[in-house]
């Protein structure tokens, strides 16, 4: 985005939504459908549906599960990506068997986890959640230890880093761009597998809440949850986007200084 | 001034070889296939020296420098520096490489590109600040500390890696064709630098270079490469006056005649002219 005034950043981000949102409106505002009623009944029950003791025994568990699964697969798939990265021997070793598992679609282990770790505690969800967000992770910070510069690491040998330096300065450093690929497509995995480890046995939480307010007829409340939904998806990503604002400021600049040369 | 002139220190040196390349022979082997890069090279290095090494493109000038370096292992011979045979990359010894955009951390600022090793070394943090800016003063970067690497132009980069290498006070200093990829004023003046920290520091200099009029000019020594598999055509004595300047030197008579033998030297490389007692390639 080549705009850098604040206001206008922010003009460009809220347009669409606001555009869709008035569409939404205009078309829904004379609704008699029992499965799509007006907007402004939708937003009428969101006070009461979310605002109440629900954003304690349900929202807050359920975003608490959602972080503690990916940061866990976040650390698990940086630590076990980068020795697979760095030596071929584990790599032939180990990626048959992790392109197996990756192809198991994580939505598919949610009854077989619950058997071992029971239907309605956290443990299972959060397991569900790891396993999903471990892959993307994984695989992208194999791909981005691989393809840390030789050069680079030509250096660090030279200059005598040391182990533990060579590996935070120079490997970490150079496949966190990667790294922040997988940990972005992982986000979005996590809020759906939050959502579907949460439809299995009789359960709490912002995704079981949707589920039950459906099939109790509840509908405009079940609208409410998708809106829910969706804004904890825009707000983790505000969220990681300013972490790798952050953290990869460098790689930006090194983009733009190749791109104008 | 006449204490540091090279020629007096030539004759203190003689005897005190700081590198010793011995019979080195290196040939990589993969897929059923080997080729051999290099056939034989011996030669020593008095301390203090500026050696330059030409040769003909795909000569084995950077796996000789990868090589000494110890980044590679040699199939034969040795590689000794300050009496100890290379295994891997020495103390004493810092490199430039000729990829300055690969070799500088990008997510470090130019202070702690030069920064880094000494901090490895245990180097306590009052004296590194001191060293990191005699360092980036030497080579006209004291401004430029906070900035990052790709903040800066191409020969500005080759002056932090430089910098580096300064810092790191190496015995050896190894350049692998560190100017290839900047334009011809900036390699002038990056030249004079080199000759410059060459003589305040007393450190050798091995400098490889596919450029003959580079290698005339910065010089003592031109070590003149073969074709693949490599051994040396010719160890070329660079008997221009110690004092360098880029008008003067280079319109010199002598200066012509040792480009004119260099260059001569190379074209019969190219062409696969070999010294008797080493045929090419069987």
């Amino acid at each position: 985005m080549s705009t850098t005034n604040p206001l206008a950043r922010i003009g460009y981000a809220v347009a669409l939504p606001l555009v869709l949102f008035t569409l939404w409106w205009v078309a829904s505002a004379g609704s008699e459908s029992f499965f799509w009623p007006p907007l402004s009944d939708i937003l009428a029950a969101f006070p009461d549906t979310w605002f109440g003791e629900r954003i304690t025994t349900d929202v807050l568990p359920s975003i608490a599960r959602l972080l503690i699964g990916y940061l866990l697969a976040l650390a698990l798939g940086v630590a076990l990506g980068i020795p697979i990265g760095l030596y071929r021997r584990v790599r032939a070793f180990a990626e048959p068997t992790l392109e197996f598992f990756r192809a198991i679609p994580p939505p598919v282990l949610v009854p077989v986890i619950a058997l071992f770790a029971g239907y309605t505690g956290s443990t299972s969800k959060i397991v569900t959640i790891v396993i999903g967000c471990l892959w993307p992770i994984l695989l992208n910070t194999v791909e981005g230890v691989r393809a840390v510069d030789e050069v680079l690491v030509d250096t660090a040998k030279v200059y005598h880093l040391s182990t533990r330096s060579t590996l935070v300065h120079v490997v970490l450093r150079g496949a966190s761009p990667q790294i922040a690929a997988g940990a972005r497509q992982a986000l979005s995995i996590g809020v759906i597998l939050m959502v579907i480890s949460e439809l299995f046995g009789a359960n709490r939480g912002l995704g079981a809440s949707i589920v039950q307010f459906q099939r109790s007829f509840a509908i405009p409340e079940m609208w409410t949850g998708i809106i829910v939904l969706g804004l904890l998806g825009v707000l983790l990503s505000v969220i990681f986007r300013l972490v790798e604002t952050r953290a990869l400021a460098w790689y930006r600049g090194v983009r733009d200084a190749n791109r104008g040369a | 001034m006449t204490e540091t002139t090279p020629e007096t220190r030539a004759q203190r040196r003689a005897n005190d070889v700081v590198l010793d390349v011995r019979g080195l022979q290196k040939t990589y082997t993969g897929q059923g296939r080997s080729v051999e890069a290099i056939r034989d090279l011996t030669f020593s290095v008095p301390r203090g020296q500026l050696l330059c090494i030409v040769g003909p493109s795909g000569a084995g000038k950077t796996t000789l420098l990868r090589c000494i370096a110890g980044l590679l292992d040699v199939t034969e011979g040795e590689i000794v520096l300050d009496g100890q045979t290379v295994t891997e990359p020495p103390r004493g010894m810092a490199v430039v490489f000729q990829e300055y955009g690969r070799s500088l951390f990008p997510w470090m600022t130019v202070r702690q590109n030069v920064e880094r090793p000494l901090i490895e070394r245990g180097v306590p943090k009052e004296d590194r600040n001191q060293i990191v800016s005699e360092a980036l003063d030497a080579v006209g970067l004291a401004d430029s500390g906070d900035a990052h690497p790709w903040q800066l132009s191409g020969g500005m980069q080759q002056r932090v890696a430089i910098a580096r290498a300064v810092a790191y006070e190496p015995q050896v200093l190894i350049m692998d064709e560190p100017f290839a990829a900047v334009d011809a004023q900036t390699r002038a003046e990056l030249e004079d630098l080199v000759r410059a920290l060459w003589k305040r520091l007393g450190v050798t200099v091995l400098f490889v270079t596919h450029d003959i009029d580079e290698s005339v000019y910065l010089g003592e020594r031109i070590l003149v490469l073969s074709n693949r598999p490599t051994v040396i055509l010719e160890d070329v004595e660079v008997d221009l006056p110690a004092e360098r300047d880029q008008l003067e030197t280079r319109s010199a008579p002598r200066f012509a005649e040792l480009r004119g033998h260099v260059y001569e030297l190379i074209q019969r490389a190219k062409e696969g002219h070999r010294p008797d007692h080493a045929p090419a390639g069987y």
